[in-house]
């Protein structure tokens, strides 16, 4: 659906996008992750054609931004970061401006109108200034003004940025509710909402694509240590060595804790291999209380902090 | 095509009518034109509106900044021009939907001021001819200072800097066939062209000259041309 193939955008001396090449296809929805000013905003502002690239090739639907700007512009719905809606406007007429601006017919305003306001909860707002809308609200004009021509591909840029759980899960359903249908791109820096939403994540950092795949195919390439949670109960002050000595240990970890006997630890090992066999036997031997073991994964979070810092 | 240019044009009337913004300053220009007008009108005892066009045009200097400062430096400030450029529709047909409510605007404000020229007609004999060529110069010269308002609005984000900056090319361009004396004798006549008060008192002496209207299309085009290039330029900066 979405061709991208050497893009580069510099500002001056500073290169925003370096030679980044990569595409989305039909019916995916792409989690694009990166810190803040890492290029995503720039890419998405050159697939939008709100701004030309320096260099490198964008396509979209067979269409080439720089030929057809105008048609690759029909088959876009884009939610620009921080919402940025005119706030003198109110809500029914900012949707029909926008759809007068797409070129939708005047006879199928109301009708379309409806299914906006149906798919974006807009109901209870539809009458007043945007303005006085909570930031909630807002996003969710932003959502509608994006989907009014019922575009082929969604662009959303920090849709869910100062909203709170409740609208962020809401949002996030919405999301995943349109995904079924249309390709979606969706840019953060949240890595829940990317867990939660999208089938493949494209992480870009300062202007270059670092890593590329599903949410676990990104956790099980993460080179990290394998980590096992361990929670004992036994008044003996020894665990910690007895734990350290076990084969293939290399690291033991006391966590503080509050009960007299409870101790609690994470025991660290090499990639590839599974404690917790030697670790139960080892408590059975000592009659140690076991009350929680549990291997812990490496989350987004690792792997995106790994790729992003240096 | 048109129809985009209508959308854009209906949505900034909207703007302008639905705040405060249009009635305060329809409202002030009508005062302050009112005012100079009549105050100056029992000294003259003659029924003429020349005055009154003449004060028009200068409150113009003011009042055409004041309506286009925020047409595109706001929508700047405020990031939702990254929604309006990025709708399929043309560059310039953002820019000429923005003028053309600029335009209705004005030619409202000048419209009201019929108020002032109908008691004049009850008054004495009035040379309809130079009244209505009179109101075409006035629609003419504030049509021009849009442009210039508009292209300076598309240059930043702030409105103040916009409307200075708007002020200051409208009072270089009026100020040019009055410094005339200074200048050599063979650039005067150049400079009186450029000067944007010369073309006025043609008009509204009541001739209609082509040279004249082209001299105000000419500007408002070139004006309107930078508008749209600076918003091009986005692109490749």
């Amino acid at each position: 659906m979405i061709k991208i193939k050497n893009l580069t955008k510099r500002f001056g001396q500073l290169k925003a996008v370096d030679d980044v090449s990569f595409d989305v296809h039909t019916g995916e929805i792409l989690g694009f992750l990166g810190p803040n000013g890492a290029g995503k905003t720039t890419t998405v502002r050159i697939i939008t054609c709100f701004l030309l690239p320096t260099s490198g090739w964008v396509e979209v639907d067979g269409l080439n931004v720089f030929e057809h700007s105008l048609e690759v512009r029909k088959k876009i719905g884009y939610l620009p970061e921080n919402a940025p809606l005119y706030s003198e406007m109110n809500v029914l007429d900012f949707l029909h401006f926008i759809m007068g601006a797409r070129g939708i017919a005047k006879e199928r305003w109301s009708q379309r109108t409806k299914e906006i306001i149906d798919v974006c909860g807009l109901g209870p707002v539809i009458h007043r200034d945007i303005g006085e809308l909570s930031k909630g609200f807002r996003q969710r004009v932003g959502l509608a003004q994006a989907m009014v021509h019922d575009p082929e591909i969604l662009i959303l840029d920090e849709p869910t940025s100062g909203l709170d759980p409740n609208q962020i899960a809401e949002i996030r359903g919405l999301i995943k509710e349109l995904g079924k249908e249309k390709t979606v791109i969706l840019c953060t820096h949240i890595l829940p909402e990317v867990e939660a939403t999208c089938g493949r994540v494209l992480i870009i950092n300062e202007g270059k694509i670092v890593a590329d795949g599903s949410p676990a195919e990104l956790q099980s390439s993460f080179q990290g240590k394998e980590q096992i949670y361990i929670e004992l109960k036994t008044p003996f002050e020894d665990v910690e060595v007895k734990l350290a000595n076990l084969e293939n240990v290399e690291k033991v970890e006391k966590i503080a804790s509050n009960g007299d006997d409870l101790k609690k630890f994470t025991v660290e090992c090499a990639k590839g291999v599974d404690l917790r066999e030697k670790l139960f036997r080892l408590v059975v031997e000592n009659n140690w209380v076991l009350l929680e073991m549990k291997k812990q994964r490496a989350s987004l979070e690792d792997v995106f902090r790994d790729l992003t810092t240096s | 095509m048109s129809n985009h240019i209508a959308v854009f044009c209906k949505k900034e009337l909207r703007s302008f009518f639905d705040s405060p913004i249009a009635y305060i300053v329809i409202t002030v220009f009508l005062l302050i034109s009112g005012w100079f007008f009549f105050s100056s009108l029992f000294l003259i005892n003659q029924a003429s509106m020349r005055n009154l066009f003449g004060i028009i045009s200068l409150i113009f200097m003011f009042f055409v900044p004041a309506v286009t400062m925020r047409l595109i430096s706001e929508e700047k400030r405020s990031g939702t021009i990254e929604i309006l450029l990025t709708l399929p529709v043309k560059d310039y047909e953002i820019i000429l939907g923005k003028f053309l409510a600029g335009l209705i605007l004005i030619f409202v404000a000048v419209i009201l001021t019929l108020i002032y020229t109908l008691s004049l007609a009850g008054l004495g004999n009035l040379d309809f001819g130079s009244v209505v060529a009179g109101y075409l110069g006035l629609i003419f010269l504030g049509a021009t200072y849009l442009s210039i308002g508009v292209f300076t609005s598309s240059l930043t984000q702030n409105q103040i800097v916009a409307f200075i900056t708007s002020f200051v090319i409208i009072f270089a361009l009026y100020m040019l066939d009055k410094v005339l004396i200074f200048l050599p004798s063979f650039l005067s006549s150049f400079f009186e062209y450029l000067s944007v008060d010369y073309h006025f008192s043609n008009i509204s002496r009541g001739v209609i000259d082509s040279r004249d209207v082209i001299y105000y299309l000419s500007l408002i085009f070139f004006f309107l041309f930078l508008a749209v290039r600076a918003l091009e330029s986005r692109k490749w900066r």
